[in-house]
């Protein structure tokens, strides 16, 4: 393992870590980027070079602008936070221990597929490669998913626009 | 694993760095002489020759004022914004090809930082995250003339980014890949006309230089620090070097901005009839053809730089030609106008390149 897979590993843990811990809300979000920043880190030393560039524009240069803004907005902090009963606690913590238990028992006995050095195309994430799988054994799923994105951006469009007898201030 | 940038190319990064740093002290010079020239007064004049010397009394000081924090201030973020801001200013022109390359004997210095398949996504990846200074100071800052302008930045960067990516699609229609150096040569070739991108794509020029106005910050969509409805904006509560950083992050993206237009539109460091002057300069004054060609590569970076002081000079011209625009007219004219056109666009150059018209 390479120390540039081991820093990022560790910083990735560290932040992820962090999202949770932080008390206040906004230290999460940005602890959050970070995280994918890591992961783009990852992508990049699998020589993936178009998802890490997507990864970064969508998640940490979109979502996360969102997720800052309304939380921003909400103003939340420490002395605002609702405390929430015991119970719940105590459910939230059974129920995500037994996911970590799932996940610890479904990937116990798992060794890391390998790779055949002589057939492995070390191009295969690079962005043309990828457009062609994209386009060609992928074609249908692809234009659907473009569909769904269009009929959003069209849809906020539409609430955005001025209607008539609205007031023009 | 050995790294990529080493040597030679290091120094390109180095120089490109400070290049970078040396334009943005010189717009804050050039800022105010223009608008001293546009306004018809004199301007600065009193350090150095032709005040050349503003931007060191600007610094001198910024650096000795006092630094200020705010009651109530998140004191690390409160630091930690400009600095943001400023990072991601400067990593962006890493990829900017600014000559093609110059050869001394066996080696080879392409006059760009990093050569990445992906470079125009890198751009644009850098650029959404500047957002994150602006809005991390406004916020923490506990200031809420300063969370106005962080939150007007970050809503407008969004909707602008939009309306600049489809305008950069028809772009890589034609060009058909993402590095820049590709989209640079591809806009000159030796011994046929050609024409820069500006001729195919004269509307997805005017869609990307708006949205590049609007994802810098500048007048006339400069909302975020609108004075006269927001104090100084997501900058109000800032003194000293950390106002200073923020006022050079946006030096920087203008830059930047410039660049990436001239590139992607205005053909990078070509220029016409460079072929013709090198094979005359082969054939008629007897240069070796390595020569020739470094002689060409210097002055397409000169002509490269004369694009973005062109550029700037645009920006900074519409700055102190054009009001502010209001903040609903900002998002109308994202949203429902400069989105739609975009998309025409795409059909449009898809049409013109379908039938051969462009390629």
């Amino acid at each position: 393992m390479s120390p540039l897979f081991l820093f990022l590993s560790f910083v990735a843990l560290l932040s992820a870590l962090g999202v949770v811990l932080a008390k206040n809300p906004v230290h999460s979000v940005l602890f959050l980027i970070l995280t994918f920043f890591t992961l783009s880190g990852h992508y990049l030393l699998l020589n993936a070079q178009f998802l890490a560039a997507v990864n970064i524009i969508v998640y940490a240069g979109a979502i996360m602008v969102l997720f800052l803004f309304v939380i921003m907005f909400l103003n939340l902090n420490e002395e605002t936070e609702p405390h929430k009963p015991a119970l719940a606690k105590f459910a939230a913590a059974i129920a995500g221990g037994s996911l970590l238990l799932i996940l610890v028992a479904a990937l116990r006995n798992v060794s890391p597929a390998g790779y055949d050095p002589a057939s492995f195309d070390s191009q295969i994430g690079m962005v043309d490669k990828l457009g062609m799988v994209l386009f060609r054994d992928y074609a249908l799923p692809f234009e659907l998913a473009s569909i769904l994105l269009l009929a959003a951006m069209v849809g906020s469009v539409m609430l955005g626009k001025r209607e008539t007898g609205e007031r023009n201030f | 694993m050995t790294l990529p940038v080493l040597g030679w190319q290091g120094l390109v990064v180095l120089a490109t760095f400070g290049i970078s740093l040396l334009i943005a002290t010189y717009c804050t010079y050039a800022e105010r002489v223009i608008a001293a020239f546009l306004q018809d007064r004199v301007g600065p004049d009193r350090a150095g020759p032709f005040g050349l010397l503003q931007p060191l009394a600007d610094a001198v000081k910024l650096f000795t004022k006092e630094e200020f924090f705010p009651a109530g201030a998140n004191r690390a973020l409160f630091v930690f914004g400009p600095c943001l801001a400023m990072i991601t200013a400067l990593m962006s022109s890493a990829v900017i090809p600014f000559g093609n390359f110059l050869q001394f004997g066996d080696t080879i210095v392409h006059l760009q930082g990093i050569e990445i398949n992906v470079g125009m996504l890198y751009v644009f990846g850098i650029v959404s995250l500047g957002v994150y200074g602006i809005m991390i100071g406004g916020w923490a800052s506990n200031n809420k003339f300063s969370l106005l302008g962080a939150i007007r930045a970050a809503s407008q960067n969004i909707s602008y980014e939009l309306a600049m990516g489809l305008a950069l699609i028809a772009v890589l229609m034609m060009s058909g890949t993402l590095s820049l150096r590709e989209i640079t040569l591809q806009q000159s070739v030796a011994g046929e006309w050609h024409f820069w991108n500006i001729a195919k794509q004269p509307l997805g020029f005017l869609i990307f230089i708006v949205c590049a106005f609007a994802e810098t910050n500048r007048t006339p969509f400069d909302l975020p620090e609108c004075e006269t409805e927001l104090i100084g904006g997501y900058h109000t509560e800032y003194s000293s070097m950390k106002m200073g950083l923020y006022l050079f992050a946006e030096y920087i993206n203008v830059f930047v901005a410039s660049a990436v237009m001239s590139v992607l539109y205005f053909g990078g460091f070509n220029f016409p009839f460079q072929y013709e002057l090198r094979d005359w300069l082969v054939s008629s004054r007897g240069l070796e053809l390595v020569t020739a060609q470094n002689i060409i590569t210097i002055l397409g970076l000169v002509g490269l730089f004369g694009k973005i002081f062109a550029f700037i000079f645009f920006f900074m011209w519409v700055r102190w030609t054009l009001p502010r625009f209001r903040y609903d007219q900002l998002m109308r004219l994202g949203w429902t106008i400069l989105i739609p056109l975009a998309i025409l666009n795409i059909l449009l150059t898809g049409g013109l390149i379908t039938f051969g018209v462009i390629k």
